[in-house]
């Protein structure tokens, strides 16, 4: 009887992560808006219908998922995915996840790339190169809101802007990027030593569109 | 081995892509402008342009597209793939340690530090992309009215909180009606 049960826990191990799949695939398009676009529809989806996981699951889920490299999106969707079924679950539910979007910027580059060269695409995006700048200056705004906090952490952003606008063709920018991890310990250890206090914890929801 | 390139430039930027897809906007320029070659300094800002309009997440958008340009579809699946492939990896192996300690003194503080260069690179990139358009050059009819596009741009995002996309395609059609 033991094989029978073994089989009858293959196939609803293998229903819960096609559902996985699914869920996740379904919510794939709506992180256009960001990946904080999705926390309602995950909860509606994971927490609501399936019942899956808890509220306060998901929030400390997106915690983590905000904190560590990588897209949000993405990285909620596999600790969702991980926790539900484990790591065939986290496959499950970042293939969900990533399917769509995947199909639609393939189909997008694709035609951008047939059209190119047309006077009328050529007139669109030379204005559209302008409004990127402006994303990614609303981009600067958004996250240096909650970067700015002190003297010392605006003579770091103003540094590694020098250091990269003169030094750009011998400094990596992921050198830069381990060596802000570093100087942040080092600089809470001085200022430990010198009895003063950093401003640590951040509310780090600033991250919308940019995911 | 263009794939083997492909795959290893974006899997290594995809270990080290903090705060979102803008910041690591210098990153594959450095990479994929100026390392490799596959592209040039206009072309990026389109790709970005394009990437900005579709759904998911920016930086995995750019590298797909940039996968699709260089080695067509197969292209596409091994950039997504080793953009990917780092959260999958931090996930499942610090990502569960990671909760306990998410709280430890020592990661807020590099956070604190993190933080500040992620601003920076976004600034430096933004400062970039605002030269290589000719947004800051001789005064001439062309420079205003990209100065005008980008004010309106970043008013829209700013005071009228519009969506990107909706600001892309308006300014789209600005274009078209201006520069066509």
């Amino acid at each position: 009887m033991l094989c029978c049960r073994g089989d009858y826990e293959m196939k609803k191990n293998g229903e819960l992560l096609w559902s996985i799949f699914i869920t996740f695939l379904k919510i794939g398009p709506v992180t256009f808006g960001g990946g904080y676009a999705m926390i309602p529809v995950i909860e509606r989806e994971v927490v609501e219908r399936r019942k899956w996981l808890q509220t306060q699951d998901i929030a400390d889920i997106f915690a983590v998922a905000e904190s560590v490299p990588g897209a949000i999106a993405i990285n909620s969707a596999t600790f969702i995915g991980y926790r539900i079924a484990g790591i065939r679950g986290a496959l499950a539910a970042m293939f969900g996840i990533l399917l769509p979007t995947f199909c639609i910027i393939v189909l997008m580059s694709i035609f951008f790339l047939q059209l190119k060269g047309h006077p009328k695409m050529e007139a669109a995006f030379v204005a559209i190169r302008a409004t990127i700048v402006a994303l990614i200056a609303y981009a600067a705004i958004k996250i240096g809101k909650t970067a700015a906090v002190d003297i010392t952490s605006v003579g770091l952003i103003a540094l590694t802007v020098i250091l990269m606008y003169f030094g750009h063709s011998f400094i990596h920018p992921v050198l830069l990027i381990f060596g802000g991890a570093i100087a942040g310990i080092v600089i809470v250890l001085i200022r430990q030593k010198l009895g003063c206090k950093t401003h640590l914890k951040q509310k780090e929801q600033v991250f919308d569109y940019m995911i | 081995m263009l794939l083997l390139d492909l795959f290893f430039t974006f899997f290594v930027i995809g270990f080290v892509s903090f705060g979102g897809g803008y910041a690591m906007i210098p990153l594959i320029q450095e990479e994929a402008v100026h390392r490799h070659g596959w592209l040039d300094a206009q072309q990026f800002t389109d790709i970005i342009a394009v990437a900005g309009m579709s759904p998911g997440p920016i930086a995995t958008n750019i590298a797909i597209f940039i996968g699709v340009q260089e080695a067509g579809f197969l292209g596409a699946v091994v950039a997504a793939a080793g953009m990917v492939l780092p959260s999958l990896l931090i996930i499942l192996g610090v990502g569960m340690v990671f909760f306990r300690i998410y709280q430890n003194k020592w990661l807020q503080s590099s956070f604190y530090g993190l933080r500040s260069i992620i601003t920076g690179l976004i600034i430096y990139a933004a400062i970039i992309f605002a030269v290589n358009n000719g947004l800051v050059s001789s005064l001439s009819w062309f420079t205003v009215s990209q100065l005008l596009i980008f004010i309106g741009s970043l008013a829209a995002l700013l005071i009228f909180r519009k969506h990107p996309v909706y600001i892309i395609i308006v300014s789209g059609l600005v274009g078209i009606a201006v520069y066509g």
